[in-house]
């Protein structure tokens, strides 16, 4: 046995050389013999009857392959949650770039001409486009009433809290769309035959529910369907739902065809037709005491959902159950709501609902602050939740977790008071006026309520015939490290050199339902369950007699080769099992929302200049305490990854919409942070072991996404002495605010 | 390695010859003359290291050398290209053996999802042989014409003042 841990070491990415050397395949560098290209035709309008197809005679149709709705041999939907959103849109169009038809030829030079010559005649109905429109329900383009989905927590006596309340503190806050805009654009390859069935390639993160969406679409049972993830460059959320769309379109091409087809967007498609994360209004009424303590409140959370429902019920429910902070509230009423609306639908990205009801919670602390007459930092060190104490599902706090100490550590790294205090002074006299922020958040790691109980995932791990060590897991590696950490797992759990383990290619036919590569479970969920299988493997061995409990890693390799020579096969396989003593609710929304929290306290220090109006972040904490750390590099690489994208989310990143449509749909006219736009983002952890995930862990890639809009904002009002409500916020809004408040506004 | 449509009656119609140096290597393509360097590289020559990322010029994801020059091969018409010397991702490793930022990239966190990596790494060679030294200044305006969505950039400075330090871009 090595005596050596490997949890805890920065181990090399597990296909990191292929990665640096160019060697690595993505879905757009494969090519298959005999392999068309495919194309999809849009909707133009955003509501309407769809009333002809014609084909301009400037294109020699004969040698392309067309697929309308007609030619769906199963369901025409993409099996999700619902089955609202179809494959192809079949009479009618719900939202701009709904798919209606398909064109496959074998010179893609020639698809763009042809897509541009297929004539759609529409008689446009009346379209609904913000949620207000929607919540009015002149026109229902969903359901009875436009609403795909409700939820409502009450912890305590709300009504009771008004009348004892020194403060009633109010406010209204925003957050727009915004793009996942991962490097690489979405893209698919599928091949269908009659025997085999259908199989697809491509870029995605879970290929159990591409498997999911094919069987429905093609009426196809689960063995004549297989579904392998490309490297993937890139995915954020924007590549859970939609690649079950892009798959559908490839694989129904080529089942008329019969050849493979490739279908990859290009960055335009990409960025108007699929998803974006959902746009949120989060209003806040909160009873305050004399002292500033939280006395009980309402928040009333509502996301755009686009036309169709897709993911916005579990969208709603995460924003929903974060919406009150890592803050006691004895009492709390929220009611959430997601709205349908024609647009494009809405999907998961990052954080799944979190960063927009965070945002509006760590806004509104300020302003608590403020009517209470507190600093920001003492306000919320009077609200934070203590363990013992609930959170407003009413799950108690068992975590060892100190908000004070982390919210002073962060603090100190950021010299927060000394800046705000030279900041104050300086403002006054300098045209570049500075401020400093913070925000203090949770996250919750894996699936909500029942969710991990009825998604039962399971991991394999092989011991293999040379000796080796392989685990077998549906979970993606799209550049956050899944290979690289479930790796170090199975091999620090059969104490083996991390070079004797690998892990399988994400593929239906090989590798069991791990789940999907969502909403931070991986490390955390999946991480049990290869530890557990790669225990198995152990005891087999040694159960077999072919193994001493104690061994080193030849005589495992040795006695491993052994088994495999003479039973075929060395398989343990381990199912989630959800832990004892845990209670959920779905009807009243109450109980163990997560199995464990990350926590955190993010100090943003912005910079505006008045002869611009530009806001730079000039210094940028993040803090925060994720259990264990498994892998230092990957850990902070997570960590700086979301707040770049947090730091976007609030400063640069704004879709414009017309209609329903995304009119800056480029790199050039949709902004993402450079390398020369960014602060330090300096990034600290606080260990804290935790009884749930492998040897510690605690869910960590979406957390880093929740706390850069609210402190960069928190700042942003430190520098300007203007309130501002909304992210983004660009330099022509923080004009606006900023002439506004001179106008006697705020 | 296209398919029998392609290659039929209208096969390199309209096309003309362009001859180029790819990773020391003399390459002879024939190509349509506004195709792109990006498509001769990645569909006819079949180094797919080079990635495209926008199309526009935009996110750095397509970079390569070209006469000792960073360039976004989505921006240059393959005529341009025509006696030039390129160097792309797949030239830079000689042998098994990783050049220094191919290995500080990879050692220290600079490649997450890979997809930007090539283009990254080329724009930090670039930077490297201008400026052997450089200031945490000069690497993130040196790199700013290449958009990472994954790591926030952070890591990817280590990786380049790592490589600096180890003194040599090979």
């Amino acid at each position: 046995m090595t005596g050596e841990h490997i949890i805890g070491k920065s181990m090399p990415r597990r296909e990191g050389r292929d990665k640096v050397t160019g060697a690595a395949r993505y879905i757009d560098d494969i090519t298959l013999p005999g392999m068309l290209y495919g194309a999809t035709v849009r909707s133009r309008v955003s509501r309407g009857v769809i009333k002809t197809i014609s084909f301009g005679d400037q294109v020699d149709w004969g040698d392309f392959v067309v697929v309308t709705a007609k030619d769906i041999p199963g369901k025409n939907c993409i099996a999700l949650i619902g089955d609202d959103q179809p494959c192809l849109a079949d009479g009618i169009v719900n939202h701009p770039e709904e798919p209606i038809l398909l064109l496959a030829h074998a010179d893609r030079h020639l698809l763009r001409k042809a897509v541009e010559a297929v004539l759609i005649e529409y008689e446009e109905l009346p379209a609904v486009l913000t949620m207000e429109e929607s919540e009015l329900g002149a026109q229902v383009i969903w359901g009875a009433d436009n609403v795909f989905r409700t939820f409502l927590i009450e912890k305590g006596d709300v009504d009771s809290v008004w009348e004892n309340a020194d403060y009633i503190v109010e406010g209204e806050y925003f957050t727009g769309a915004q793009e996942q805009l991962y490097i690489e654009n979405n893209g698919m390859i599928a091949s269908y035959d009659a025997q085999q069935g259908i199989t697809v390639w491509g870029s995605l993160q879970c290929p159990y529910y591409v498997h999911k969406a094919l069987m429905t679409l093609c009426n196809l049972p689960a063995e004549k369907v297989r579904v392998v993830q490309a490297e993937t460059g890139g995915a954020f959320g924007g590549k859970e739902d939609y690649p079950s769309i892009i798959a559908g379109h490839a694989t129904l091409l080529s089942m008329k065809s019969g050849c493979p087809v490739k279908i990859v967007y290009d960055r335009l498609e990409d960025m108007t037709a699929t998803t974006k994360r959902h746009p949120s209004r989060t209003r806040h009424r909160t009873a305050v005491s004399e002292d500033g303590k939280i006395l009980g409140g309402e928040i009333d959370f509502t996301i755009d959902g686009g036309a169709y429902a897709t993911l916005s019920s579990v969208v709603l429910s995460r924003g929903v159950i974060h919406s009150g902070g890592p803050y006691h509230w004895p009492a709390v009423r929220v009611r959430g709501k997601a709205v349908a609306t024609n647009m494009p639908p809405h999907g998961a990205f990052r954080g799944f609902g979190a960063p927009q009801s965070i945002f509006a919670m760590e806004r509104h602390m300020d302003r608590i602050a403020q009517v209470v007459g507190l600093s920001p930092v003492e306000i919320r060190r009077r609200n934070f939740l203590q363990p013992g104490q609930s959170t407003i599902t009413e799950q108690t706090i068992r975590e060892e977790i100190d908000l004070r100490k982390l919210l002073d550590r962060a603090l100190e790294l950021s010299h927060y008071t000394a800046k705000k205090a030279e900041f104050s002074r300086q403002n006054a006299s300098h045209a570049v006026k500075k401020g400093i922020g913070i925000a203090s958040f949770l996250h919750g790691a894996g699936f909500t309520g029942s969710g991990e109980r009825y998604l039962a995932s399971v991991v394999g791990v092989e011991g293999c015939a040379d000796g080796k060590v392989r685990v077998l897991a549906s979970s993606t590696e799209f550049g956050q490290g899944t290979n690289t950490v479930l790796c170090q797992i199975a091999a620090e759990a059969l104490h083996l050199p991390y070079d004797l383990v690998d892990i399988a290619q994400p593929d239906t036919n090989q590798v069991p339902n791990s789940g999907p590569t969502v909403a931070s479970r991986t490390a955390m969920v999946v991480g049990s369950l290869v530890r557990s299988a790669a225990i198995g493997i152990s005891q087999t061995l040694v159960a077999s007699g072919m193994l001493n409990r104690s061994y080193t890693s030849e005589q495992f390799r040795s006695a491993c080769q052994r088994y495999v020579a003479e039973h075929g096969q060395l398989r343990c396989y381990a199912r989630y099992e959800a832990p004892p003593g845990i209670f959920w609710d779905d009807q009243k929304y109450r109980g163990e929302a997560y199995a464990a929290f990350a926590w955190a306290v993010y100090v943003a220090q912005v910079a505006v200049d008045l002869s611009t109006y530009t806001a730079t972040v000039e210094d940028f904490v993040a803090l925060q305490e994720v259990g264990r750390v498994l892998h230092p590099i990957l850990a902070k690489g997570q960590i700086a990854g979301g707040v770049a994208q947090g730091i976007g989310f609030a400063l640069y990143e704004k879709v414009l919409w017309k209609d329903g449509r995304m009119q800056n749909g480029q790199m050039t006219n949709y902004i993402m942070p450079t390398s020369a736009d960014l602060p330090p983002i300096r990034v600290f952890f606080e260990e804290n072991g935790n009884a749930h995930g492998a040897y510690g862990a605690k869910g960590i890639g979406e957390l880093p996404m929740d706390g850069p809009a609210p402190a960069i904002l928190n700042a942003m009002e430190d520098a300007l002495r203007t309130r501002f409500d909304a992210v983004p916020l660009l330099p022509e809004d923080i004009f606006a605010a900023l002439m506004a408040n001179a106008h006697g506004g705020c | 390695m296209n398919n029998a449509r392609e290659n039929g009656a209208c096969k390199n119609v309209g096309k003309r010859e362009v001859t180029l140096t790819v990773n020391g290597e003399p390459e002879s393509v024939l190509v349509y003359s506004m195709e792109r360097l990006l498509d001769v590289l990645r569909n006819e020559l079949r180094l797919t290291g080079t990635k495209e990322g926008c199309g526009e010029g935009e996110c750095g994801s397509c970079a390569v050398l070209m006469n000792g020059k960073l360039v976004n091969s989505c921006l240059v018409p393959a005529l341009q290209a025509a006696g030039a010397n390129v160097t792309t991702i797949e030239g830079i490793a000689v042998g098994p053996k990783l050049s220094a930022l191919q290995a500080t990239f990879l050692e220290w966190g600079g490649a997450q999802c890979g997809i930007c990596t090539p283009g990254m790494i080329l724009a930090s060679w670039q930077l490297l042989r201008q400026k052997p030294r450089p200031t945490l200044d000069d690497i993130r305006e040196g790199l700013s014409g290449n958009l990472c969505r994954c790591t926030g950039y952070m890591q990817i400075f280590e990786a380049v003042m790592e490589a600096a330090a180890r003194g040599s871009v090979e």
